[in-house]
């Protein structure tokens, strides 16, 4: 690090990607309520501690493999060459700039920064099975979607060099399909194979309402992973960087920010365009829903993740309109795919993820149709096909087929799902009665102290 | 002798690399982290069927159950 502006821009650097990494962890904290406020009272705890242990699992796994995958497969690998080893060999779990390293100070906070994204895809998968998947079985699950499929789709479509975007001219700055899409798919391909909690579909298969426990929860955990998105949109970027570090066909002197694939954006483009984004995806989402709360705020977390893939770019008013139209989608595919299949998303994530994010890649391919996917010469423009090829991969062949997959070998071991009796008595029941117990056996002693 | 390889701190900071303690075992670490993981992994898918069949053998009658759908 020698020249003070060198140092200036790489402690920068360093404290930038740092401060994204507390900010997602609103992402996650929204996510435990929000489920919690979705399941039901002989559920809570159990569903807690299913969303909060993929925390340690995923991390382990990340620093052990995941991040390894990211670096090496850019290429496929196979497709526009072979494994990226020299490149990778610094992002092993045996490297030295893994540990605490004076000449490195970046590899560590960039690494976290991708790990948070890492939970936030298993965090989506979390709420839309609970009340009956079995707890081991969804962190197993929560390790392939974390630290296997969904760094390998960052590798294809979220790297400056990834095959996607120099065949395909992909573009998706934010993850409306690295994230949300897979996640999404994912989560169906298990539902597939899970099934829906008892109850909820009657006998000619209309679907009843599992209300919430705590709506109020429920909306303010959403709320929580606004909050979070912050942080998930700054990590997005690269924050600083010259025309000599990117290396591309951009002339002069003049640095910028970047998006993932160094092509130049400003943070006041992505701030302006999150909020009109979350704005037209809750004023759509409020008048679908009739002013369901729920729904409403998904809404507007669907509002973003669709105009997601596009925001570095987007007129303010072209990602409201965007976001509008991908909230309807998944409002309306939400339901259409749960009275056809019978599937039982809990939470909606299939729909506010899944859906918004493949309709948001989609629409990208024809609003950005022809601007440059990357500052390099020879990659493929910005186009509709590219997009929607993308988001078939994203949303299907990494998302929906390895959950389908590997929930299918789960359900073959006996592993997917809890009994039948635990699911009706409630996986808390247990605790729930000791408590009960106590608090009557206290309650008792107190009124022997009142006589 | 020092565990991280950096005895004092007259150095030129430019020259300096990796600072954690026994540097060259980093693999080794990696073998008893993974073993760990797994093993983690193990213990608790056990511990869960365990959990069930505790569950079930307890409470599993169809009154209890019963009761269990009132209460909610």
């Amino acid at each position: 690090m020698e020249g003070n502006l060198n140092a200036v821009t790489t402690v920068f650097t360093e404290f930038y990607y740092w401060a994204t990494i507390p900010l997602m962890f609103f992402i996650h904290i929204g996510f435990c309520m929000y489920e919690v406020g979705a399941s039901r009272r002989r559920n809570h705890m159990h569903t807690l501690m299913k969303n909060t242990m993929l925390i340690p699992l995923v991390t382990i796994t990340f620093f052990f493999f995941g991040w390894w995958l990211y670096w090496a497969m850019p290429n496929g690998p196979w497709i526009t060459g072979g494994l990226e080893l020299e490149t990778a060999a610094a992002n092993t779990a045996w490297s030295e700039t893994m540990g605490p390293n004076a000449g490195d100070r970046i590899t560590g906070v960039f690494w976290a920064a991708f790990l948070l994204f890492s939970w936030t895809a298993a965090s989506i998968v979390s709420g839309s099975v609970i009340e009956r998947i079995n707890s081991g079985a969804f962190w197993i699950l929560a390790v392939v979607i974390g630290s296997v499929a969904w760094i390998i789709d960052a590798a294809w479509g979220w790297h400056y060099g990834g095959w996607m975007v120099q065949v395909l001219g992909y573009h998706d700055a934010y993850a409306s399909g690295v994230i949300h899409a897979i996640a999404g798919g994912f989560a169906l391909g298990i539902l597939f194979v899970l099934g829906p909690r008892l109850g909820k579909f009657a006998k000619d298969g209309t679907p009843r309402d599992i209300n919430p426990h705590n709506p109020w929860m429920v909306c303010l955990g959403l709320f929580f992973i606004y909050a979070g998105f912050w942080g998930f949109y700054v990590a997005c970027n690269v924050p600083l960087i010259g025309p000599d570090g990117i290396g591309g066909q951009i002339t002069g002197d003049t640095w910028t920010a970047t998006t993932i694939y160094l092509t130049p954006t400003t943070l006041g483009a992505i701030t302006v365009n999150f909020l009109m984004s979350l704005s037209g995806g809750l004023l759509v989402g409020y008048l679908v829903s009739g002013g369901n709360g729920f729904w409403t705020y998904s809404g507007g977390l669907a509002g973003i993740i669709t105009a997601s893939a596009g925001n570095d770019l987007y007129h303010p008013i072209q990602a409201m309109i965007i976001a509008g139209a991908g909230t309807y989608i998944a409002y309306k595919m939400h339901h259409w795919v749960e009275r056809k299949y019978k599937i039982d998303d809990a939470v909606g994530a299939v729909a506010v993820h899944g859906y918004a994010g493949f309709a948001g890649l989609v629409i990208c391919g024809f609003v950005l149709w022809g601007h440059p996917s990357s500052p390099y010469e020879g990659y493929a423009t910005i186009n509709p096909l590219g997009q929607f090829v993308g988001a078939i991969i994203m949303f299907f062949v990494l998302g929906f087929i390895p959950g389908w997959v590997v929930a299918k070998i789960l359900a073959a071991a006996g592993m997917l799902r809890i009994p039948k009796q635990v699911e009706l008595l409630g996986l808390d029941f247990p605790t729930n009665e000791q408590e009960s117990a106590a608090a009557a056996e206290v309650r008792a002693t107190e009124k022997e102290a009142a006589a | 002798m020092s565990t991280t390889g950096i005895e004092n701190w007259a150095v030129d900071l430019k020259d300096v690399g990796a600072i954690y303690p026994f540097q060259g075992a980093e693999v080794l670490f990696l073998i008893v982290g993974v073993v760990l993981w797994l093993g983690w992994h193990v213990l608790q898918i056990r511990a869960e069927k365990r959990e069930y069949e505790e569950i079930i053998r307890e409470h599993g009658d169809a009154a209890t159950i019963g009761r269990a759908l009132d209460g909610e």
